[in-house]
């Protein structure tokens, strides 16, 4: 009977944990349970603190006992993704050269989760420092998708999606840099959200590339979404980019379901105008995949019976995202990833080159970090360089900012814009390990959404024929997650249910 | 063939928070090391800086007292590269929009004259950590208690001839942070640092010579010695036909040679770019104002003061503005003492000399300003002899009393012409032999009978009353023979 509190939402559970119907600590063992039976054939997370989860469920069963004021994630499991820092658990980033470090402090967004009375369950699997878009850069192991288990469960958040996908926890957090919380949100049929950069604190999530990281939330639905961006999002002292705009209840603005006429209306009455760039639907060879293009099709339908007026419209710098993308994220990536230099922690170099700094940085980082890493650094270094710096990095922002006018303008006109949030459903495990540049092609539809700082959310919105999932990606002006939640929410609710993927629905005795 | 010498100086200067530039560890000197450290300023994975107010402040207090215009919007850069003691890989500092530029800074020289020495710019960055190689060479270690401490680079342009002008712009530089409360200036302790660019050209030449940049040069004298060595390398390097190479040399204080550090080629590529971490610094007018208005008094006004209001010569100026403090105190002095020539010289003689033996600040200096003064007033009005006065003068510091109770203790002068000529006769009358040798022509020997006089009085005869006493007597005996 308690497994079946794995196919619980997040909302359910706290509200049963806060009403006593169940103890947050069956609620983590179940979760702990159903982890340690199945995730051997999954992968979705890299480390477990089974005691620490237990202790911070059991502290939250006595907070109700003491008739303590409960959080809004009381009781609730969080899987964490190994990128963000979690005092005494072991913080990797999925790359060897953190192996043992623990950290002494915990970051912004676990602080918060904690104090709202949520368990950190344990932290997820991840492409390497989030390097990649299917997670088989992890240093330490592949994960799988749990709708298929020869596909990959994208990336580089695929830990957090799949754990989500397969019910080994309620919500989870992910980062974004250039997609990685949408596009695996999307391959395992889970929501994912990217906030507005600086909607939520930095502080403790590891850094790939600054200008565009952000952590956000994943969940089996728009609600429990809601959720955890209420817990995890505001100012943050501690982040100079963190933004002081006010933070809505996310949850509660969900309410404003459609009206009396069963049409959606914005607040001031208006219908609302929904946008889809032509750029983000390419044919040809490179285009999108058909039965993506379908399901996005009916997609779209679904939001003008909704009552959204939805026409195409232009983001005409789009094609040049990917290439500015690349080169902003690996530049600040290269000087990022400086400080893993085998000095204060991970493992210290062999004894044969201590006698020499250089070997000493040069040997620990040539074994710590994997390919994809190493690739990075490399281009990084290279566009940051004398030389080359105008003509890759000042370039590149020169592209970001009209990208982000491309943004500025649509919104003029609409109040959100919708396209895939992948141009595939998704792809088999090694099918484009050896072949970065297509790979680096998976994140074109949900890069621009960076560059630009505006918040983007998956929403599933169907499967391809061969039963993968499709996500549908909204996209809002800056600091209008709830107008996101909300389009998602109703869309959300006027589709069928959660699916859970077959071979993962069984409740394990 | 002559030669100019062409030199431009950085300074590095340590800004006086309790904090560190972008955390909340105490910047406290001499702590046990790493004890002053967080996951911020060790450069953990998930830190970021937070920029300090106050840091910001002192510095745009200090771009105000060079002259310079400040930013309405500065940026931070990040410097990539690699060494031990700095934990990110990198330090955040500003490149190609620094918080000021284009001030100037006028460096006072001994005989009273002043050279400008235009500043090019001013920007913030963060100290790096300290590497502490273990004796007998396998082992370092690691201190990070400086590593975020806020630092301000101070640039010149290329105008400083001479290291004499280098100096006395160094000190300059050094007494208006100390005025401006921004750096305590204590160059033992690093939080005053310098680097030179040096190059010297043919006196009829147009370009200039190639330079060599000089590091290790942490003190006034080894400012002075490094750069003077520096150049007769330079020069000597050209006279013998050949060129200076582009190069980073290191003083070295123990020989007082150069010798190079590394080339050109060696040179880091740094690889700057805007700190993503930090957004633009904004500075608007209404703050720059409000900084603006705060600024205190700088070395140069109290040099304007001692010369224009209180008198004095150049060569005095110099000695008593040479520190904030001691400047403040010389004016106070000044502006109490009747005779401010004597004070002026009392105070550069008698009382630097108790702080430099004694090792001591001013602000430690027990005695205070009308008391100095007071005493200068009675040395000059001949109430107390040179002796006398430092006599009190010592008590004064020594017993830590006033000026009244060292003067009762000590006694005033005696000027009592009868009481005197009394003496006087008597040490006549008993000194036939001496009295002799004056009347045969050794008229020098005057000083014996003023000191037997003296011994009567137990020091406080009037020296001059006493001299011309005698003189009038051994004279009148001369006549009378």
């Amino acid at each position: 009977m308690t497994n079946e509190l794995t196919r619980y939402s997040a909302v359910a559970i706290r509200d049963m944990v806060a009403t006593g119907v169940v103890s947050s600590a069956e609620v983590c063992t179940a979760f702990l349970d159903r982890i340690g039976a199945m995730d051997k054939r999954l992968g979705a997370f890299l480390k477990m603190d089974p005691e620490a989860a237990l202790a911070q469920a059991r502290e939250a069963d006595a907070k109700r006992s003491r008739g303590e004021a409960l959080g809004r994630l009381h009781g609730v499991p969080v899987a964490v993704k190994d990128m963000i820092v979690t005092r005494g658990i072991e913080t990797t980033c999925g790359s060897k050269i953190l192996a043992g470090f623990i950290p002494p402090y915990d970051a912004h967004v676990v602080e918060r989760i904690k104090e709202e009375g949520g368990v950190v369950l344990g932290k997820t699997n991840l492409d390497e420092f989030a390097f990649g878009s299917s997670n088989e850069n992890s240093g330490y192991k592949r994960c799988g998708n749990p709708w298929s288990r020869h596909h990959v469960p994208g990336g580089s958040s695929g830990g957090s999606a799949a754990a989500v996908s397969a019910g080994f926890a309620p919500l989870a957090l992910g980062t974004d840099t250039g997609g990685s919380v949408r596009q695996p949100a999307s391959l395992c049929g889970v929501v994912g959200l990217k906030p507005t950069y600086g909607r939520v604190s930095r502080y403790g999530v590891v850094a790939f590339a600054s200008s565009l990281d952000q952590c956000g939330p994943m969940a089996g639905d728009v609600r429990d979404t809601a959720l955890l961006l209420s817990v995890i999002a505001g100012k943050d002292p501690r982040d100079a980019t963190s933004a002081d705009v006010l933070v809505p209840d996310y949850v509660a603005t969900l309410g404003q379901r459609p009206g009396q006429d069963g049409r959606w209306s914005m607040d001031d009455g208006r219908r609302l105008r929904i946008g889809v760039p032509k750029e983000y639907f390419p044919s040809g060879a490179k285009g999108l995949e058909p039965d993506v293009a379908s399901t996005i099709t009916k997609a779209l339908a679904r939001l003008s019976e909704l009552g959204a007026d939805v026409e195409e419209t232009s983001l005409p710098h789009s094609p040049y995202a990917i290439p500015a993308y690349y080169v902003l994220a690996v530049a600040e990536a290269s000087s990022n990833l400086a400080r893993y230099d085998s000095l204060r922690y991970g493992p210290k170099c062999p004894e044969s080159a201590r006698t020499d700094l250089e070997q000493c940085y040069m040997q620990a980082r040539a074994a710590g970090f994997g390919d994809e890493v190493k690739r990075r650094i490399i281009l990084g270094t290279f566009a940051l360089s004398a030389g080359y710096y105008d003509a890759y990095y000042v370039k590149a922002m020169k592209v970001r900012t009209l990208i982000r006018r491309d943004f500025d303008a649509a919104f003029r006109k609409f109040d959100l814009l919708a396209a895939p949030t992948s141009p595939v459903a998704g792809f088999r495990l090694g099918e484009l390990v050896d072949d970065p540049l297509t790979m680096y092609q998976m994140d074109v539809l949900t890069v621009p959404v960076n560059l630009a700082d505006v918040p983007g959310i998956s929403v599933p919105a169907g499967f391809s024929s061969a039963g993968l999932p499709i996500g549908l990606q909204l996209i809002a002006p800056r600091f209008e997650e709830a107008r996101l939640l909300r389009a998602a929410y109703a869309f959300e609710q006027a589709g069928p249910p959660r699916a859970f993927p077959p071979g993962w629905d069984e409740v394990i005795r | 063939m002559s030669y100019r010498t062409v030199i431009g100086l950085e300074v590095h200067a340590q800004l006086s928070t309790a904090t560190k530039a972008f955390c909340s560890c105490s910047t406290r000197f001499g702590d046990l090391p790493n004890r002053n450290t967080c996951p911020v300023c060790l450069g953990m994975p998930g830190a970021l800086p937070v920029l300090n107010r106050n840091a910001v402040e002192l510095a745009v207090r200090v771009a105000f007292a060079l002259g310079c215009e400040v930013r309405k919007t500065s940026i931070f850069a990040r410097k990539n590269y690699f060494y031990p003691d700095l934990p990110k890989g990198y330090q955040i500092t500003q490149y190609d929009q620094p918080l000021a530029e284009n001030g100037r800074l006028s460096a006072p020289l001994p005989d009273g004259s002043e050279v400008p020495v235009r500043i090019r710019r001013i920007h913030m960055e963060e100290d790096a950590g300290k590497n502490i190689h273990l004796p007998g060479g396998n082992e370092s270690l690691v201190d990070f208690n400086r590593c975020g401490v806020p630092l301000v680079e101070i640039v010149t342009e290329p105008d400083i001839s001479s290291p004499q002008v280098a100096a006395a712009y160094l000190k300059e530089l050094r007494n208006v942070l100390r005025c401006l409360g921004a750096c305590d200036g204590n160059m033992e302790q690093g939080s005053f640092r310098c680097d030179a660019n040096v190059s010297v050209m043919c006196e009829d030449a147009t370009a200039l010579g190639t330079r060599t940049e000089l590091k290790n040069i942490n003190s006034f004298k080894f400012v002075q010695r490094g750069l003077e060595y520096e150049i007769q390398r330079q020069i000597g390097i050209l006279e013998a036909g050949g060129s200076v190479v582009q190069e980073t040399r290191l003083f070295d204080p123990r020989s007082g040679i150069t010798h190079s550090m590394r080339g050109k080629e060696e040179s880091h590529d740094y690889r700057y770019f805007p700190e993503p971490d930090l957004p633009p610094l904004v500075l608007d007018d209404a703050w720059q104002d409000a900084v603006r208005e705060r600024r205190p008094v700088l070395p140069a006004d109290y040099r304007k003061r001692l010369r224009d209001e209180l008198g004095l010569p150049p060569y005095d100026v110099d000695v008593l503005s040479a520190d904030k403090d001691v400047a403040e105190y010389s004016i106070a002095v000044l502006s109490h003492a009747r005779d401010r020539k004597g004070a002026s010289n009392w105070l550069m003689t008698e009382v630097l000399a108790v702080l430099n033996d004694r090792r001591i600040a001013i602000a430690d200096f027990p005695v205070n300003a009308a008391d100095v003064a007071g005493l200068v007033d009675l040395l000059a009005s001949q109430k107390l002899s040179a002796p006398l006065a430092k006599e009190v003068f010592a008590r004064m510091w020594q017993e830590r009393r006033s000026l009244a109770e060292c003067v009762a203790s000590v006694g005033t002068q005696d000027s009592d012409e009868r009481h005197l000529l009394a003496i006087c006769r008597t040490v006549v009358e008993n000194s036939p032999v001496e009295v002799g040798k004056y009347v045969a022509g050794k008229t020098q020997i005057i000083g014996w009978f003023v000191g037997q006089a003296m011994k009567e009085t137990r020091g406080k005869g009037n020296p001059r009353i006493l001299t011309r006493m005698f003189t009038e007597l051994l004279d009148a005996g001369k006549s009378k023979q």
